[in-house]
This record gives C-alpha cells, structure tokens and sequence, in this order.
C-alpha cells in the first residue's frame, strides 16, 4: 500500500506530534493559482494535502467548500484536470501524501480502472468519496486497494460500536474521523468529546486517526491535535482563497500568501499540540 | 434435477442491497448508513405489520379519500377518435397530487420511528405541500426546501405551505430547483440526523426509498387494476404516465409490470427540444451515474457533472429519475419518450375544454403522449393515463404563457 502515507504518519509518530492535513478545492479559482497553493503548502507546515475534486452536487459540504467547488468547476476544472494538478505538483515533492477528496459521479464517469491507473500514475496516495460508504466497497474500494490506493473512511459520531468494525474493515492509510453530525464548515465541537471518540475507534483499530471538521484557528488545531493523530483543516482554508479574490472572482497577488499565513499559523498550533496534552 | 426456472418477473427488485440490475444503491455519506439502515429495519417490519396496513388503508380512504376514481374520457375519445381513454384520477386527493399517498405512509413510519421533526424537498410544491398536510395532522413541525427559482414560480403552494405550518425555506445553491433543493435537504438531514426524518418526495434516493415511495403508489395501480376489470372485464392495452421523479408511474405502473399484454409508456419533459440543453429528459437522453444517494440515468456533461435540467412543470424538473425506471428502461419493459412544453400545453388546453378537468402540468405531458397514440389505435383498444394531479398550481404559469393577466 502506497508507502508514501505510512511513512508519512511513521515519521509524526517519531516526532511525537500530529499531523496537519490540509484541504484545498482543485482549480480554486483556477488551475494555476490552485498549483501554486498546492506547492506552497509543505513548506508552509502542511503534512499531508487533501486534494478537492470538484462536484456539481456537494451533498455533504457547507457553502464555503461549495462555493469554491462551484469557481473551480467556471474555471474549467474537471477530474482530468485535478489529476494533472497532482502530477505537476509531484514533479518537486516525492514526499508529501496526496489524499483525493470528492464525490463518486466524476469517478464513475471516468470509469473507476481507468482512473485509478491514472491516479496512480499521478502520485496520488489514497482517496476519500464522501457517498461511498461500506456497503459500496465493491464500487471503488476494493479495486483501488488491489492497485495499492489507500481507501480513507469516514467515521462519525453516528457510527456505533456495532458499525465500527463494518467502517473500520477495508480501510487504509488513515481513519478520517467526522467530529460532528452535519456538513463541512460547522462549529467546533468540544475537544473532550473528540478526545473520547478517538479513543474508542482506536480500541479497534491500529491506523492513525484524524479528525476534522469545525477546525478553523491555531488554537482549535492544537486543541483538536492533542487527541488525534491528525488534524484536518478544510473549510477555513477554502474561505481564506475565497477572501483573497477579486470582486468578480479572480485571483490576487496575495491569493497564494492568503492560504500559506493561515496554514503556517495553524502547523504552529499542531506541533505545539502534545506540549498542550502534557499540561 | 428437473428444476424449472422461476417465471421471468419484472416486479422483484429490489434486491437485499436495494439494487435494480445496476441500478439503486446506497451512496450516501457515513452519517447517513446508521439511519438508512434503522429506517429500511422499520420498514421491513411495518409492511408485513397488519395494524400499520390497517392504519395506512383507513388514512387512505377518510383522509385522502381513496379509492380514487377511474374516469372515462368520453368527450376526449370521441374527439381523437381511436383507443378509449381512462383516467385514473389521482388529482382527485386531498392536496390535489398523488404526493399524499407517499407521504401518509412515511410520517407513519417517522411516528413509529420516534422521530419529532420532519424534513422535504419540493420542486413543483406538491410535495412540499402534501408533507406540510401530514406534518399538520400528525404535529410534527416541518421544513421543506425548495429552490428560490421554484419559490418564485410556484407562489400559491408556497403560501399553502406556510398556512399548514411549515417552514419554507429557499435554497439559492445551484441553480435553486429541485436539485439543489434536494442537496440542501441532504444536508439538513446530515446535520440532525438523530431526530430528524426525511420524507423524500420521488421514488429515488438511498434504498429503501425507491422501494418503499413505490410500495406507498401502488395503491394507484391495484386500484386501478380492479377498477378496470369491474369496467371493462379486461386489463388496457396501454399505460401512459409522466416521470419527473417517477412516483406516480412507478405506482401506476408496478402492478401491471408482469402482464405482458399492456405496453407501458412513460412520458419525461422534453422542454424545449432534446437538441439543446433545455430539457429533462434523463432517459431519453442522459446516461448511468451516480446522485442522490442512487445510480440512475442522470443529465451530466463530460466530466461527470450534473446538468441543470428545464421544463414548463417545475415538478419534472430534475436532472434524474427513480432506478427502477431506469431498469425498467434498459430491460425493455417501458418506453420512455419525450415531450415538449408546447406540446403538453396544448394537452391542458384540449383537456380543459373537453372533459372539464384541468389537470397540472405534469400529467399534461403524459396526456400529450395520448393524444399523439389514441387515434392510431384501434377504438375496442383501451389506454389507461395516470392523471396524477391538478392544475390550480399552474394556472398563474400557464397564462403567463398565454399572454393572460390573472
């Protein structure tokens, strides 16, 4: 299974801190200034990069990731498209892990073989589609982890002790803790309860866990981070690229600059996160 | 060893999966499958139930009024002169639509769930409105998404909505129809999923949707099977009904599924033509993929995304279609054509003069369907049409069109 991912949360666990995975929309607001968000986005202190796939439809998200899917998309972004930002970006950087994040229509339209030998061949690492639960393994999770793409899970809150196992089987990489019920971008959910939730999935499981959803500032990554694995930021991302555009949609000078300020701030907040566990 | 094969039948999907050949499915978010599952449990349980049976069938007859009647089109026969034309008056219901039958049935199951809220997504308002009714009745306070395009066309549902109690609220994303009326429910649901249940309007969506919206239809099609015999002493040589969705055809149509001597006809919106973008017709001219929780034929470009749909009748107003239809479709048991908007609004016209019945916009495309066959059918031969709603919702639409102030 792709190595890149495993040595990856190896080298945090050395370290002895979580890590920082972030999300940003492929093509937001054009395929250009997304690359150079991309490729800015180790140096700034991300650990692994979540890579959007526009949709349409994004039934599981909040306005700010469905806004910048929809700019994407007037872009000219498409799946094609999202792939070749991946390979452009692996051309500098073997190193950092690469997770596809969307929707299962623009897949199954590309034909799942045929997008998983590019995927591969783009250096992707592993993949997360949101509408693709367990019992849709045979779909796409199965013959990407017979090609060697990591399948990431989502787990939530409404997962019982009963469903873990059903989620928690076929699943790689990493797991992909839902802090709360409801869409991308809501509040930040009480970092207690979080803690608690890690917990019992890792009574089940040995991958790292990382949680997500409502992470917005420092303070809530290093919160958040003191109980996981892994930290995933997302929406705050996505709404700083939004806030950098010009009136009419396009990107500025600062666009890039917009995204890298946050992300470094919140690697701050994330390396200084088992220091705040230790307190 | 000597085993014969089990008759052929096209009435036993879905499977345990909620599977229609390739069609149907599960695709929705882990938040949702503990739901999906609780729901498909509860459901399983309450079809066998006699006491909810019993329920569902005395709600049917005081509340909705059932059976409704299978009307003959007189008028309407002699002035295209071929086959005899039988409405099956779903339009007839309490609300006015088919939309009731469905609804009854699922805050039935909400109730037995303990859920306390209730949630609905609605194009044309019909099944916005027949959710507000059952949500009043049963009081449970509800809100119901609809796209701000539709709130604006559909005004007086709107406002029967906020009489029953409901909150409406406009959905902006997208192109603010049906869709994204649908997206913004999904996301609702997702949200408070522990109280909360969705009564989705069309047989579509996650299993068991389409398997149980068309369970809570086929009311329409048992009745009418009956009624017909008690009639005619003989089933119709042809089923005409529109899919938007595809509830009420998929009610009018399943219980006559194994019989092979009925053709079976279902009618989309073809808008203003299928050579440009401006239709809705899914079947005719979309492809396999994957929305709302289900695969099914979708309107889609290249890439795999999901096209904004047109028709006159905001309730065909959809880029997709139930999964069964699209079953149905690839196995060759129905036929799926297009009609246009002007055709269907000549259908509302001619239907209005002639029986006295103005039906809505939706069944006038499968009436323009009639009108085009009856008369190159034979005058003993018999067409059976579900008129599935009527048109007091469309008259502010339709004499906009016409050039008349109302």
């Amino acid at each position: 299974m792709t190595a890149r991912m495993d040595k990856r949360f190896a080298d945090l666990k050395a370290e002895g801190r979580p890590g920082l995975i972030t999300y940003m929309m492929g093509g937001d607001p054009d395929f250009q200034t997304s690359l150079g968000i991309m490729k800015a986005l180790p140096g700034a202190g991300a650990d692994v990069i979540e890579l959007g796939m526009p949709f349409s439809d994004p039934m599981a998200d909040g306005p700010a990731i469905q806004l910048a899917g929809q700019r994407a998309l007037a872009g000219g972004q498409t799946l094609a498209k999202t792939l070749d930002l991946a390979r452009e970006f692996r051309k500098d950087d073997q190193d950092t892990p690469i997770v596809l994040m969307g929707y299962y229509n623009p897949i199954y339209n590309m034909g799942v073989e045929t997008f998983l030998d590019q995927a591969l061949e783009a250096g992707i690492d592993g993949l997360i589609v949101v509408d693709l639960p367990p019992e849709m393994d045979d779909e796409l999770c199965i013959p990407a982890l017979a090609k060697g793409v990591n399948f990431i899970r989502l787990a939530t809150p409404t997962t019982d002790e009963k469903r873990l196992p059903t989620v928690l089987r076929n699943t790689s990489g990493f797991v992909y803790y839902v802090s709360m019920n409801g869409i991308t971008g809501s509040a930040l959910p009480d970092p207690s309860l979080v803690g608690a939730a890690v917990q019992r999935i890792k009574a089940h499981t040995d991958l790292p866990i990382c949680v997500g959803f409502g992470v917005k500032t420092a303070d809530h990554a290093r919160a958040i981070g003191a109980a996981a694995d892994g930290v995933v930021v997302g929406s705050a991302i996505v709404a700083q690229v939004a806030g950098s555009l010009t009136a009419d949609g396009k990107a500025t000078d600062h666009t890039v600059s917009a995204v890298t300020t946050l992300v470094s701030g919140l690697a701050t907040g994330v390396r200084s996160a088992r220091l705040a566990a230790a307190e | 060893m000597n085993q014969s094969l089990k008759p052929n039948s096209f009435r036993a999907g879905p499977d345990e999966d909620g599977r229609f050949g390739i069609y149907g499915g599960r695709f929705v978010a882990e938040t949702l499958m503990p739901l999906i599952l609780d729901l498909e449990a509860e459901w399983n349980k309450a079809k066998t139930d006699p006491e909810f049976q019993a329920e569902l069938a005395h709600l049917g007859t005081h509340y909705i009024g059932r059976p409704s009647p299978l009307y003959f089109a007189e008028r309407l026969t002699a002035e295209l002169g071929g086959a005899k034309i039988y409405f099956k008056r779903d339009e007839l219901n309490h609300t006015g639509s088919h939309k009731i039958n469905n609804c009854i049935g699922q805050i039935l199951l909400a109730k037995r769930m303990g859920k306390k809220r209730i949630i609905a997504e609605t194009g044309a308002g019909q099944h916005g409105v027949a959710s507000a009714t059952v949500a009043a009745r049963f009081g449970f306070p509800c809100v119901v998404y609809m796209g701000a395009t539709d709130v604006e066309r559909q005004a007086p549902n709107v406002f029967r909505m906020k009489l029953l109690g409901a909150e409406v609220k406009p959905v902006t994303s997208g192109h603010g129809t049906l869709k994204d009326a649908m997206n913004e429910a999904l996301r609702d649901w997702v949200t408070n999923v522990e109280d909360t249940y969705y009564i989705i309007g069309t047989a579509a969506g996650p299993h068991p949707y389409p398997e149980m919206v068309r369970e809570f239809q086929s009311v329409i099609g048992k009745e009418a099977r009956e009624q017909m015999m008690a009639a005619e002493g003989r089933l119709p040589d042809m089923l005409v009904a529109a899919v938007g969705g595809g509830s009420n055809a998929i009610g009018l149509f399943h219980p006559f599924l194994d019989d092979e001597g009925v053709r079976i006809v279902g009618v989309e919106a073809g808008g203003k033509g299928l050579d440009g973008e401006e239709h809705c017709a899914s079947l005719t001219a979309g492809r396999p993929g994957v929305l709302h929780g289900n695969r099914t034929y979708l309107l889609q470009d290249g890439d795999g995304q999901i096209k904004e749909g047109h028709s006159i009748s905001a309730g065909l107003d959809y880029p997709g279609i139930g999964p069964e239809h699209s079953w149905l479709k690839d196995s060759g048991r129905v036929e799926y054509v297009p009609i246009k908007d002007d055709e269907a609004l000549a259908a509302f016209q001619l239907l209005t003069r002639t029986e006295g019945i103005i039906p809505a916009l939706e069944p006038s495309h499968a009436l323009a369907e009639v009108i085009k066959r009856a008369p190159t059918m034979d005058k003993d031969q018999i067409i059976l049409m579900n008129l599935c709603g009527r048109g007091d919702k469309d008259i502010f639409t339709v004499g906009k069109i016409l050039g008349m102030g109302l």
